[in-house]
């Protein structure tokens, strides 16, 4: 009952004209980002951070919420039209909406992609009203043994279980963690790893990282490999209505979809990959007309679709009762709501009932926007697809140096930005994950603190950790994740070895 | 299989190598250290450690399969965006201002990414530092690194 009373005062701030105006401006940019190739929903919010710290708290975050379910729905239509996912989260669209624009059913695709979107964001907001204050009760009761235990296993799935590679997902983890060490350490005052430079003393920006991984890296990468000849844009072919056996054949892949999205989201294992894979491969196995898979079956779109959105409305679940980032999206808008002072946790929603409830409302709203934007409008945002590519990346770079220049024009922090954009470039030439190194900035100093705060009530007893049941189960589960793809790639290699 | 070394994984290795031991170097020239349990130095010595082994892993990995080999990059692209990056930072070191460093930028990521327009992209170049400018200026009352075109927009 208290949900629902927290929920309508919700949609009493969603409902406010500038918060609307706010979220209206988040899903549009959201949609657009994703429909462009190349930048997603996380290199969009930050760079909007440093635009917008002088701008209202609420409806910055709403508007960056909308980015975020803006950004999974966009991706789908450069997915369906393009064969080039437009964010990774989009990969398993891609592989039987291609094949359907190209039979001449891109219009079912994109509706059947739009409206499942729509299904799954709405269950899964729903799921994610009535999930947080449930994990705000028990968060409450969290030492800071537990929170420690909970970041280790952050950081394990999120570099770690899911990637191609667990050595490279941990250089790139470790590597933001170095990055975190930089500057104050807050409990004694001491200076570390500044060299002497005093514009490092307040540590590396989370925002100058992200922009520089993220924005100058992939401009670098895409220009090194310019060459490349472009894809086709498949026009839109006949009608975009569903017909009555589409429908029938999509309703229960969206079901199935959202299912998978939303508890993997909101684990603290990260990304919108695993559950859209996952869903794609029941649906293959599910379907009733298996032939159809791989040239354009319209379950597999509307499973994953349905997958990654739910998979953005669950990870908000960690991030705003826990304070816990699971996906690049999510750490950068934990930044954004440091930048206003504001820590999420059990604490916010006490203290900012407003603000949180106001958020989670306007996620509901979002979807009707989204829903509305991306069926009628299609066609706008097909021709966005036209943009020529040096100017889209020649604006994106004007774009990122501009929030650095308007915080922190000085020397220094340009050329962090430069040095870090040509790091991401390297990062992704030679394939290691960037989204690791931004939560390790993010969380290395967190998950310091909090291990400190534990050892001083501890007084510098270790064991702490571990005769504590809630931080040692998770600390076990974090064990697993670690050895988990080692073993699993030994079993491989010794099947490989008997065929 | 060939025994050829992985440079690239060679490389990383030592560089990581090279991180953990000036990571180590700062932490032991700390001097106040903590009443209880830990203190401002064992952060530093666990990213330390994992960045040894991290290290170690890709030094046994250059002798092995090595990192995924990529594709030739076009080095001249990247030398122009790298350019553009450097003329920003040098305007904005100089006194140049926003506008000019802007117009710097946008032209020649585009000629980076194949555009052989530069005076035209140099005039886009201004007039989008210029627009922005104004825009932040008036609107988000940020000001933007002023130079000699800032003053006489202002």
């Amino acid at each position: 009952m208290d949900t629902l009373l927290s929920l309508a005062n919700g949609f009493s701030v969603a409902f406010e004209p500038s918060k609307l105006l706010f979220c209206l401006i988040g899903v549009f940019l959201g949609t657009a980002v994703g429909v462009l190739p190349g930048i997603g929903p996380a290199l969009t919010v930050a760079l909007l951070l440093p635009v917008t710290f002088k701008l209202d708290p609420a409806g910055s975050l709403i508007m960056f919420a909308g980015i975020y379910y803006g950004g999974m729905y966009g991706g789908s239509t450069t997915a369906i039209l393009l064969n080039a996912p437009g964010e990774s989260a989009s990969l398993a669209t891609a592989l039987e909406g291609s094949k359907m624009a190209k039979a001449g059913r891109g219009g079912p695709a994109l509706a059947t992609a739009a409206i499942g979107s729509f299904v799954a964001g709405l269950i899964a907001t729903i799921g994610l009203a009535f999930l947080a204050p449930w994990l705000v009760e028990l968060a409450i009761k969290f030492g800071p043994w537990d929170y420690f235990a909970l970041m280790i296993v952050a950081f394990v799935t999120v570099s770690a279980t899911f990637g191609d590679s667990p050595l490279r997902g941990l250089t790139s983890l470790f590597l933001g963690m170095l990055l975190g060490l930089v500057g104050i350490d807050k409990l004694t005052g001491q200076a570390r790893l500044t060299f002497g430079v005093p514009e490092l003393l307040n540590g590396i920006e989370v925002t100058t990282l992200a922009v520089g991984l993220f924005a100058v890296g992939e401009a670098f990468y895409v220009a090194s490999k310019r060459w490349r000849e472009p894809e086709e844009i498949i026009p839109i072919k006949g009608s975009l209505w569903m017909t009555k056996q589409d429908w029938k054949r999509s309703w229960a892949p969206w079901l199935r979809g959202t299912a998978y999205g939303f508890p993997i989201g909101a684990l603290p294992a990260g990304g919108a990959e695993v559950p859209t894979f996952l869903s794609y491969s029941t649906e293959k196995k599910l379907c009733k007309y298996p032939e159809e898979f791989g040239k354009g079956a319209i379950e597999g779109v509307a499973g994953p679709e349905a997958a990654n959105n739910a998979s953005a409305a669950g990870t908000l679940v960690p991030l705003l009762t826990l304070g816990l980032p699971t996906s690049a999206t999510a750490a950068i808008m934990l930044a954004g709501f440091q930048q206003y002072g504001l820590n999420p946790g059990p604490l916010l929603f006490a203290e900012k009932p407003d603000l949180v409830w106001g958020l989670i409302a306007s996620l509901f709203v979002a979807n009707v926007m989204l829903v509305i934007l991306n069926l009628p409008l299609i066609g706008l945002w097909v021709r966005l697809l036209a943009v020529p590519q040096p100017w889209l990346y020649a604006g994106i770079l004007v774009f990122a140096t501009m929030g650095t220049l308007a915080v922190n024009p000085s020397p220094v922090e340009l050329g962090m930005l430069f040095l870090f954009g040509y790091l991401g470039y390297l990062m992704r030439r030679y394939d290691y994950p960037v989204a690791p190194m931004v939560v390790g900035l993010i969380l290395g100093p967190m998950a310091e603190a909090q291990l400190r705060r534990a050892l001083q009530i501890s007084l510098g007893d270790p064991m702490i950790l571990l005769e504590n049941p809630g931080s040692a189960t998770l600390l076990g589960i974090a064990f697993i994740a670690l050895v988990a793809p080692f073993v699993m790639k030994g079993l491989n290699r010794f099947k490989a070895a008997e065929d | 299989m060939s025994r050829t070394i992985d440079r690239p994984a060679l490389v990383v290795g030592l560089l990581l190598l090279a991180a953990a031991a000036i990571v180590a170097f700062d932490a032991s020239r700390q001097t106040i250290t903590s009443n209880y349990g830990v203190g401002p130095t064992a952060m530093p010595y666990v990213v330390c450690a994992g960045l040894v082994v991290l290290g170690l892993a890709h030094l046994v990995v250059a002798f092995k399969e090595g990192l995924p080999k990529p594709e030739v990059a076009d080095v001249r692209a990247l030398l122009w965006i790298g350019g553009g990056l450097a003329g920003l930072i040098a305007c904005i070191a100089l006194g140049g201002g926003f506008i000019i460093a802007t117009a710097i930028l946008f032209s020649c990521t585009a000629r980076g990414f194949g555009r052989d327009a530069l005076p035209a992209d140099i005039a886009i170049g201004l007039v989008l530092g210029s627009a922005i400018y104004l825009l932040f200026l008036k609107l988000l009352t940020l000001s933007l690194p002023a130079g000699p075109l800032e003053r006489l927009l202002g």
